[in-house]
């Protein structure tokens, strides 16, 4: 089984594996402002065309993708260390080694777009806006975490991002919901709607591409493939691993996951081919998390240390970039390394807020049961126990 | 001359024309309106007051609505606003918690609440719970609505009465008209809430009129989710039930009141939040209950009114234990002895009240 998960993964990963081949126009000051990158093709399915093979990476975007994708590694390998401590409880997945499609995705959308996703989201949810505090501060409970305390590590929320669920699947009715309405409203936004590749088995992913495909919904359907639901390999639960042409009458494409450049250039064209009202688009990204599942599981019984590490040191997203950008001389190894020190302090700054702010009054628990309501009893516990619905 | 004479004539014909009119003008009378006309103007009413709101399910459009509720909605709004879904329950309950979720204010028909099963998981998790679990940052304002409970020789797996189970969930309104007044007030109200409301229509009173008192007429009329009606006042005995079966509660009221018992009939309107204090105050002055419904016994809608009544101040004015009267125990049959048999009958209520006043 090992012998044919090691080949599996090798085979998947025989073209990421290899160093991205770059090109520099620009070689004659110090620092070049902008380089061209060549990036991996993506497979098609139904599509004529695909997104461009080359792509122009500024210095200014470069670093600013290179900080939030360490910041994100920062921020999970902290949330491993909270949790070991147990100041995290509960279930808390981690996408440490899937940077590149987080970071990726918001690059190739607008603000104004939207994102819903499953319960590996905290990658996400900086990228759409929610600080490092806020985040740390909710899955440690407290009051200052972005849900009050109220959700935990599943159910985070911001502007134009939709959590954060815990249901496996159920994310992709909603985002063709949520893509209904942006269709619905004419404002030319699309929703990125992600679920893994276990979740590509859930009937009611089918049920949402139909009506996606049917009513022309702007929805990009995403499937983060790394390779394993749960402890259960990709070839275990699928009878077609294909997942970018799961879609069957909706076209797609697949993409390299681990290259944020490769991710932004497919999003933009995924996001393109929604805006122009040709109905819905399915993306695989291909990547990988270096985490287990999600805490309780060490997530070496199923793989073998031996890949994890191979991933680690031939394509992480990080060194990736990192590595593009030095050799293009687009910045120094210095400048990386300044960049990591203000991401230590900016994560060092909100595990202390996520340690030490209160956890919510007691009073709160029964606040928010509806919106716009007038007030009323909340029952607690026994018929003697009451707690006000608002403040 | 005679044109002159003319124009001056006609002006002075309209003058009294219309001062005839004003005099002459009379209150809008109560109207006779089905279950499914009221619903239907509901929707139509919110339909026009809000470009936010639309409606989803199975057969909503070209076919005018599995039970004719949505009739003509497609062909005056089009198909942007009433749309034909394929058989994917879940899928498009979850389709519409998103745009709910995204800001529009859908209306999702389940063509019966037994499919609503399918979709459940949807109604509870991603929509019931999503404001609370937020921290007040996502609402829902979404409304699942459908015949619940049972028909006529539907059987087993077309029957089942969703009140408890939906009721059961903080986070969910859930409100069960009995008549046209209801019904309106009602659906009206569910859309402009902004939470997740799941509305329990019963199909066999769809074709059923009731007069519609003229400030259910109006374009603004709600009635507050949330809040019991008391439909005829008695002495004797309260007598508790939501749906369909306050007909028979009233029916049942109507011959006792030839033997002298005088039965207050409370029509709870909502399920979730419970209006307790409605049926206390009742309960405290005839001190006996009866609570009648059409699920099932065990943990349902009834044996939540007598906990609660057991717990408040109610309790102490009891003369006697609060008593059931509820579907029978069983999955529907089909063979219409059985069927009857089945469903709480007004000779079931007459009996129920007889025993618990002891006579």
């Amino acid at each position: 089984m090992k012998k044919m998960l090691t080949a599996a993964v090798s085979r998947v990963w025989s073209g990421v594996a290899q160093k991205p081949v770059s090109r520099v126009l620009v070689a004659s000051c110090n620092f070049s402002k902008d380089a061209t990158f060549e990036i991996k093709k993506c497979d098609l399915y139904r599509l004529e065309e695909g997104p461009p093979d080359t792509t122009v990476l500024t210095r200014e975007d470069g670093l600013k993708y290179y900080r939030m994708m360490q910041t994100i590694r920062r921020m999970e390998l902290k949330a491993d260390q909270l949790y070991k401590q147990k100041f995290i409880r509960g279930f808390c997945h981690l996408c440490d080694g899937q940077e590149a499609c987080c970071v990726g995705l918001e690059a190739g959308i607008n603000p104004t777009d939207h994102v819903i996703t499953s319960y590996r989201a905290h990658g996400l949810c900086y990228t759409r806006g929610l600080s490092v505090r806020s985040i740390l501060a909710e899955l440690t409970g407290r009051r200052g975490g972005c849900a009050k305390g109220k959700g935990g590590s599943m159910h985070m929320y911001a502007k134009h991002f939709y959590g954060g669920n815990g249901i496996v699947g159920a994310q992709g009715p909603l985002g063709a919901g949520i893509a209904l309405a942006c269709k619905y409203k004419g404002k030319n936004e699309v929703c990125l709607t992600l679920y893994g590749d276990g979740a590509a088995n859930q009937g009611q992913i089918a049920e949402a591409y139909n009506m996606a495909a049917l009513w022309k919904l702007p929805c990009v359907f995403i499937c983060e493939n790394n390779l394993y639901g749960m402890g259960t390999s990709a070839e275990r639960a699928a009878a077609s691993t294909d997942y970018y042409k799961r879609g069957n009458f909706i076209p797609g494409l697949r993409v390299d996951g681990m290259d944020v450049l490769c991710v932004r250039e497919a999003t933009r064209f995924a996001a393109d081919y929604c805006r122009s009202e040709k109905g819905p688009i399915v993306m695989e990204l291909l990547t990988y998390r270096y985490h287990g599942h999600s805490m309780s599981d060490p997530g070496v019984s199923y793989r073998t240390r031996q890949e994890i590490q191979n991933v680690r040191s031939k394509s992480d997203p990080i060194m990736l970039l990192k590595n593009r950008m030095v050799d293009s001389k687009l910045a120094t190894i210095e400048e990386f390394k300044e960049i990591d020190v203000e991401v230590r302090k900016e994560i060092d700054d909100a595990v202390h807020f996520a340690t030490t702010d209160p956890e919510p009054v007691l009073e709160e628990l029964g606040h928010h049961i509806y919106c716009d309501n007038p007030p009323f009893e909340v029952r607690g516990t026994s018929q003697w126990i009451k707690f006000k619905s608002l403040p | 001359m005679a044109a002159v004479c003319g124009l001056m004539r006609r002006p002075l014909e309209q003058v009294s024309g219309l001062l005839r009119r004003r005099f002459h003008r009379t209150a809008p009378a109560a109207l006779q309106v089905t279950v499914r006309d009221a619903i239907n103007q509901g929707m139509d009413e919110e339909l026009e007051r809000d470009e936010k709101v639309f409606l989803l399910g199975e057969e909503v459009a070209q076919y005018d609505g599995a039970y004719k509720v949505s009739r003509g909605l497609w062909k005056k709004y089009g198909d942007k606003r009433i749309i034909d879904t394929p058989i994917s329950e879940m899928g498009f309950a979850g389709i519409a918690v998103g745009a709910a979720m995204a800001g529009l204010r859908p209306i999702c028909e389940f063509m019966t609440f037994n499919f609503s099963m399918q979709a459940i998981d949807q109604v509870i998790n991603s929509a019931a719970k999503t404001y609370y679990m937020s921290g007040g940052i996502q609402p829902v304002p979404v409304v699942f609505r459908g015949p619940n409970g049972a028909s006529a020789g539907v059987a087993a797996q077309h029957s089942q009465c969703f009140a408890a189970w939906y009721g059961h969930c903080p986070g969910l309104k859930v409100v069960s008209p009995w008549n046209s007044e209801d019904a309106k007030g009602l659906i009206k109200s569910a859309i402009r809430d902004n939470n997740p409301v799941v509305v329990l229509e019963n199909e066999l009173m769809y074709g059923v009129p009731f007069e519609l008192p003229s400030e259910a007429q109006s374009k603004d009329f709600l009635i507050p989710i949330g809040k019991a009606k008391i439909e005829r006042q008695g002495t004797h005995i309260t007598v508790v039930a939501h749906s369909r079966p306050v007909g028979h509660c009233l029916e049942a009221a109507t011959v006792l009141s030839k033997e002298g018992i005088e039965c207050e009939v409370i029509n709870m309107r909502t399920i979730r939040p419970m209006d307790i204090e409605t049926i206390e105050a009742s309960v405290m002055k005839t001190n006996h209950l009866v609570t009648v419904e059409g699920g099932w016994p065990q943990f349902g809608v009834g044996a939540e009114v007598c906990a609660r009544i057991m717990e408040g101040p109610a309790f102490n004015f009891l003369d006697a234990p609060a008593v059931r009267v509820t579907g029978a125990d069983v999955p529907m049959p089909y063979a219409k002895i059985l069927e009857d048999n089945s469903i709480p009958q007004v000779k079931d209520i007459i009996f129920a009240i007889k025993k618990t006043l002891n006579i």
